[in-house]
């Protein structure tokens, strides 16, 4: 991990030795609403952090509904972001947007851009079927197939040919644990994966869309439906998990994004309002509707 | 106050008419049930007397008493295959693609009308449709394949509206999770729509060739025997290359149409011959419909969400 700084920037389409004022003048031009972490942020901080989303000037539209407006965001790389706002404030939209799962929804149109890597997940020359398992993403409401837990876990590399049983093995074991489910369902594989208790379930598909090594770790809401022990422990996980991939949460509990996430956006009625490092939105937000909201004035 | 007279009064009324509604429902789930009871019972006290071995085995015959139905349920049998295997493939894939795959626009809108307007066509339009093309354009002939393939047709909007129906049934939440692994279109249908929907499809699908089975007015107009005594070339022969698909060509008659033959007789003997094939068509369709619920039972029990 040595080397991330410079890696990083190399992705760049303007290359890798450039100037560092430069280069942190790239975001801060492309991205006026979004709030940088501190204004004197060292060369140091900058380097150990990279954004492997940028979210440039995207506006979306489900028909006529105008549901994000010109958003700006850059999520960093290894970290915890959260999206934080009322209901229908556009973050589970805008979530969707960056593995485009709203491809998906008839009647929807998205304009600006949504770059993973640099490279735009919106150009004609995107290939979603890679985005996806570039870009994993964990539901609402858990949605385990109705087969067995192992078929669950394997599903992601079985669809890419893969059948080698020892292999399958090993990465539904290395899955389980990474979603601390292991020792929970090691001895019922075979079991069907429905007949798991709610919190399972999120766990398993948790387990599923890591099998395949995602970069990005998309969670529309993870916890919503659950009691606050299962709660508890997908909240232990992201901590555990942010440490090799990149997670974005949607929330509605605003206790778990201070817990959960480092840097926190707050979106409200299809605008960002505030991103910037968590605990400073938490404790003293730069805007008076992000004091509002995290007080409970309104939302 | 004044009015808790008038509340008591209209909540009496609507009691009242509660109960005479409970009482018409009855009755009327009654008359169907007892339709088919009496039904079946008159075909039974007619026809089982001459249901035996030797019923299956012969011919039709000029003697009430020899005569069989092994050339109309060999018919039967034979149609009802090319039927399946056309209806099934045909209108699963088209159900599948209108679900999953069309997008949704006037065109499609339009497809889906037509659908359903289809479903009800009069049968005896498919057959005179089916003499046009099959018997004439096509020249394929008075046989099997034409028969099958009318049927087909005639079964097709009702395959493609169940297989939609239970596709739809499907929670997107399935295909959701399926393509945020990475998978297809046809990786999401076949691994999760297809598998999840079975049920529903082998339901409909059995119930539509349980209607196909009875259908005698669009054979008749193709031109189905009334008296045949001759079985079809059988599809599998003893040389090389052992598999034979003359059959298809093959002249035919089916079970509705040989009962149509002996109901217009006079004599009483080939009325009961009749009863007896109406006995054995309505327990195939019985035993048709048991199966599609056995189905529907068994893939249900094995999927919840």
């Amino acid at each position: 991990m040595v080397a991330i700084g410079t890696n990083g920037w190399n992705t760049e389409p303007l290359g890798g030795m450039m100037d560092l004022q430069q280069k942190i003048a790239v975001p801060e031009t492309s991205s006026p609403l979004s709030v940088k972490p501190s204004g004197q942020a060292t060369a140091a901080q900058v380097q150990e952090e990279r954004s492997i989303i940028e979210v440039e000037n995207v506006d979306f539209y489900y028909g006529s509904t105008h549901a994000l407006k010109s958003i700006n965001v850059e999520i960093p790389e290894k970290k915890a972001t959260a999206f934080i706002g009322p209901s229908g404030c556009g973050k589970t939209t805008l979530l969707r947007c960056l593995n485009r799962m709203n491809d998906l929804i008839l009647n929807t149109r998205l304009t600006g851009s949504v770059r993973l890597d640099s490279n735009d997940i919106y150009a004609p020359s995107t290939d979603v079927i890679s985005l996806r398992r570039r870009v994993g993403m964990i539901f609402q409401k858990w949605n385990p197939f109705p087969k067995s837990i192992y078929e669950n876990v394997v599903y992601g590399l079985r669809i890419v040919g893969i059948s080698n049983r020892s292999l399958l093995d090993e990465v539904a074991e290395k899955s389980l644990r990474r979603a601390a489910l292991w020792d929970e369902v090691k001895d019922n594989l075979n079991k069907s994966a429905t007949d798991l208790s709610g919190g399972q379930q999120q766990r398993l598909c948790i387990a599923r869309a890591l099998a395949v090594e995602p970069e990005v770790l998309l969670m529309d809401e993870p916890c919503s439906a659950l009691d606050p022990i299962s709660t508890a422990k997908i909240e232990e996980l992201i901590h555990e998990l942010k440490d090799t991939f990149t997670i974005v949460i949607v929330t509605h509990n605003m206790q778990q994004a201070a817990r959960c996430a480092d840097r926190t956006a707050f979106f409200y009625l299809g605008e960002l309002i505030e991103f910037g490092e968590t605990a400073k939105l938490f404790t003293a937000p730069d805007k008076r509707q992000t004091e509002d909201y995290i007080t409970g004035r309104f939302g | 106050m004044a009015k808790t007279d008038e509340i008591e009064k209209s909540l009496s009324a609507n009691r009242r008419f509660d109960a005479i509604f409970a009482v018409v429902g009855l009755v009327s789930t009654f008359v169907g049930m007892i339709t088919l009871a009496a039904l079946l019972y008159d075909l039974a006290s007619d026809g089982l007397a001459r249901i035996s071995p030797q019923f299956f085995t012969s011919f039709p015959s000029r003697f009430a008493a020899q005569a069989g139905i092994l050339s109309a349920w060999v018919g039967t049998t034979l149609v009802m295959i090319v039927t399946a295997l056309t209806a099934i493939p045909m209108g699963v894939g088209a159900g599948v693609y209108l679900e999953e795959y069309a997008s949704k626009n006037w065109f499609t809108g339009l497809i889906e009308i037509n659908i359903a307007n289809l479903a009800g066509v009069p049968s005896i339009v498919y057959g005179l449709m089916a003499l046009g093309l099959f018997v004439y354009q096509l020249k394929l002939g008075q046989s099997i394949l034409s028969a099958g393939l009318t049927l087909a047709l005639l079964i097709l909007p009702i395959v493609i509206v169940a297989t939609r129906e239970a596709i739809r049934a499907v929670p997107s939440s399935m295909r959701e999770a399926a393509y945020a692994l990475g998978a297809t279109k046809w990786q999401t249908t076949r691994d999760h729509v297809l598998p999840y929907s079975m049920g529903g499809i082998l339901t409909g699908v059995i119930i539509a060739l349980s209607r196909a089975i009875g259908e005698t007015a669009p054979l008749i107009t193709i031109g189905a025997l009334t008296f045949i005594a001759f079985l079809p070339d059988p599809p599998i022969k003893a040389e090389f290359p052992f598999i034979s698909f003359d059959w298809l060509m093959s002249p035919f008659s089916v079970m509705p149409i040989q009962m149509f033959n002996w109901v217009s007789r006079p004599q009483q003997e080939f009325h009961l011959n009749a009863a007896a094939t109406g006995l054995i068509l309505m327990v195939m369709t019985l035993l048709m419909n048991g199966l599609a619920i056995y189905f529907r039972y068994r893939f249900r029990k094995r999927i919840k969400w």
